[in-house]
């Protein structure tokens, strides 16, 4: 009786422990969904090596996600941001200083991702790099016989009602001002990047918005050359084995950092930094390229673990490609009004 | 019933039966919309502490420039157009309905106008995205039927809007000239047919006119939230797909900009009132 008693409130104990560090072991991540940080591998694997619990959660752009994290105080433990958007995070006191000790792999992040005055303020470190990409054109495969090179293609009359842009008006601006020959974080001359998609806007088929509508439309052979994100590119290839290739234009292309931050308020910081670790580990990322196809990672090692002739690797890691990109600066609220406005304008002409 | 309500005294014996809807209007119309309104007329949003003051900006924003009030013609342009090809489509449906089939053959039909309303209207529009491309069914179907080839691509055009809303409206049209139709007493149309008058003037000077209320209900249930819509015409629209409704989508989603967001829908929201108002008495006299 006695040892039944005793096993009894052993196990009521054992129960209790369980489900204690069940719960302090939850970790809420926020990202885009379909974004590597919610693949069913991956989430398993990091489950399993570390005994966190992960729960995803998503936004479908970055003014949502900063609304999530404005309204859902301490429920959030790590968050990913795109590097422009961080500054406006932090003022915003929504992230919190990280300690990279914690982090193994960040040693291996390249210095200047790893420094970029975006991420870092007062001399703490307050979003770990995790991917960069590009937002280049791509083609389809069957409309060309050799890749164009030059971004003017998309002003071709042979491709007339066969272009794509991104339907963004941050996006649309800064590709005017790539095909302009300016500086796309100091617009100079904005008449010109007017004129330059007021031109574009009878090429145009249509405004995509999701990585589906892009896919979509090549499967179904209706488009010949859009705006596409390097990473969506390439899993349009891997995943899909759709006939994409991406062209990263002379005339330059926008390349953008995203980053993870930890939340002000998270109440599992050690979870979130193991997280954060796990993501960029050469060992996920290399996986996660060959599975699903991704943008390129900004740790160095994780990179050199791809095969020799791997488009990241190959081709965004191209020195020549590294002097043409320009990497997207935050930009304030009164600029995105502005840009808003024009590309509206742009769009009702157009009808 | 209602006069006994009233000659028992008043809308007390009523209040428990209307409360819960009431309430419910109140909570989950009446707060948010109210909030709205303030929000309009703000600077900033009051989140994470930022300043903000009251402001006329938004609503002068949208006469500085001619920007929203093409947009605002455009989609009263399109909630025309629509209506007019659900009355045009819906009320013949609606006749054979009430008038003509009877027992089996009438809950059949009823069932596949219902049959929309059951779907999710994403789904029903992305169906009309593969239906309506080139190479999509429409286009194979009809070349493979035709002997001579004909090209089909409805896809990101302005009739693809109009198909694409006129089928998801379409029903609140048939629903409502049924209703009516149904009620006009047999009668009246034999008498019609005995004294002389024809088929085509017995639906003119009798039909038509017993059944106004309802082409004049089903307008407004289709006018109102078409001159709104943003999901239809951004997904069938492409590059001609940016209307009213787009831009006030753009402003909560794209920039966060909700005080100009809510000031454009305000904008409308008293545009469409006005017509109404303006429309009443011409409707009133018709019926």
């Amino acid at each position: 009786m006695t040892n039944l008693l005793g096993k009894l409130a052993a196990q009521a104990v054992l129960l209790s422990v369980c489900t204690v560090s069940v719960h302090a072991a939850e970790l809420h991540v926020l990202n885009w969904k379909g974004y590597g940080a919610d693949e069913p591998w991956a989430v398993e694997a990091f489950e399993k090596a570390t005994g966190h619990k992960v729960v995803n959660d998503f936004f479908n752009s970055e003014q949502e996600m900063l609304t999530k994290l404005r309204t859902n105080p301490g429920l959030y433990d790590v968050v990913m941001i795109n590097a422009a958007f961080t500054g406006q995070a932090l003022a915003e006191s929504l992230i919190q200083p990280i300690d990279t000790a914690k982090i193994p792999n960040y040693a291996d992040i390249s210095g200047e991702k790893a420094n970029s005055p975006m991420l870092n303020q007062d001399g703490k470190v307050y979003g770990v790099p995790w991917v960069w990409g590009l937002t280049a054109i791509a083609v389809n495969d069957k409309s060309f016989e050799t890749s164009p090179t030059s971004i003017s293609v998309m002003w071709d009359e042979a491709h007339k009602g066969r272009v794509v842009i991104r339907d963004d008006a941050v996006e649309a601006i800064q590709f005017g001002a790539i095909a302009s020959g300016q500086n796309i974080n100091d617009i100079k001359d904005m008449d010109a990047v007017k004129e330059k998609l007021t031109s574009l806007m009878p090429q145009i088929r249509t405004f995509w918005s999701s990585e589906n509508d892009w896919n979509q439309m090549v499967a179904s052979n209706q488009i010949d050359i859009g705006t596409y994100w390097s990473g969506s590119a390439d899993r349009a290839k891997t995943q899909f084995n759709l006939p994409v290739s991406l062209v990263i234009p002379e005339e330059g292309a926008v390349a953008w950092l995203d980053a993870f931050s930890i939340p002000v308020g998270s109440d599992n910081v050690e979870g979130a930094e193991a997280f954060i670790n796990y993501m960029i580990d050469p060992e996920f990322y290399v996986e996660w390229v060959t599975k699903v196809g991704a943008p390129v990672s900004a740790n160095e090692k994780a990179v050199a673990a791809l095969p020799e002739d791997a488009f990241n690797r190959a081709v965004m890691g191209d020195p020549k490609v590294a002097d043409r990109i320009q990497f997207q600066a935050p930009i304030t609220d009164e600029q995105r009004k502005e840009y808003l406005a024009i590309w509206q304008e742009l769009k009702v002409g157009a009808q | 019933m209602a006069t006994s309500i009233r000659g028992r005294g008043g809308i007390g014996p009523a209040l428990p039966l209307l409360t819960p809807a009431y309430l419910w209007l109140v909570v989950a119309i009446f707060l948010p919309l109210s909030a709205m309104a303030l929000f309009s007329f703000m600077t900033e949003l009051p989140m994470s502490g930022r300043d903000w003051s009251l402001t006329l900006e938004h609503y002068a924003a949208f006469f500085s420039s001619g920007l929203y009030v093409t947009l605002l013609w455009a989609s009263i342009r399109l909630g025309l157009e629509v209506t007019l090809w659900c009355a045009i489509i819906g009320f013949p449906a609606a006749y054979v309905l009430a008038r003509v089939l009877k027992g089996r053959a009438r809950e059949a039909i009823f069932l596949l106008v219902i049959l929309p309303f059951w779907s999710n209207g994403l789904v029903r529009i992305f169906s009309w995205a593969m239906v309506l491309r080139e190479g999509g069914l429409l286009d194979t179907t009809l070349n493979a039927i035709l002997p001579f080839r004909i090209d089909i691509d409805l896809m990101y055009s302005y009739p693809a809007v109009i198909i694409g809303l006129v089928h998801s409206y379409v029903p609140y049209m048939v629903l409502t000239c049924y209703l009516t139709l149904q009620a006009i007493d047999n009668a009246l149309i034999e008498a019609a047919r005995s004294l002389g008058a024809s088929r085509l003037q017995t639906l003119r000077r009798v039909v038509l006119p017993l059944a106004m209320p309802g082409l004049l209900a089903g307008s407004v249930l289709i006018f109102v939230p078409v001159v709104g819509s943003f999901m239809e015409p951004r997904i069938l629209g492409g590059r001609t797909g940016t209307f009213y409704g787009t831009v006030i989508e753009d402003q909560f989603v794209a920039v966060f900009n909700w005080p100009l967001g809510a000031a454009l829908s305000f904008i409308l929201l008293a545009v469409v009132l006005v017509i109404l108002s303006l429309s009443a008495p011409i409707l009133r006299r018709v019926q």
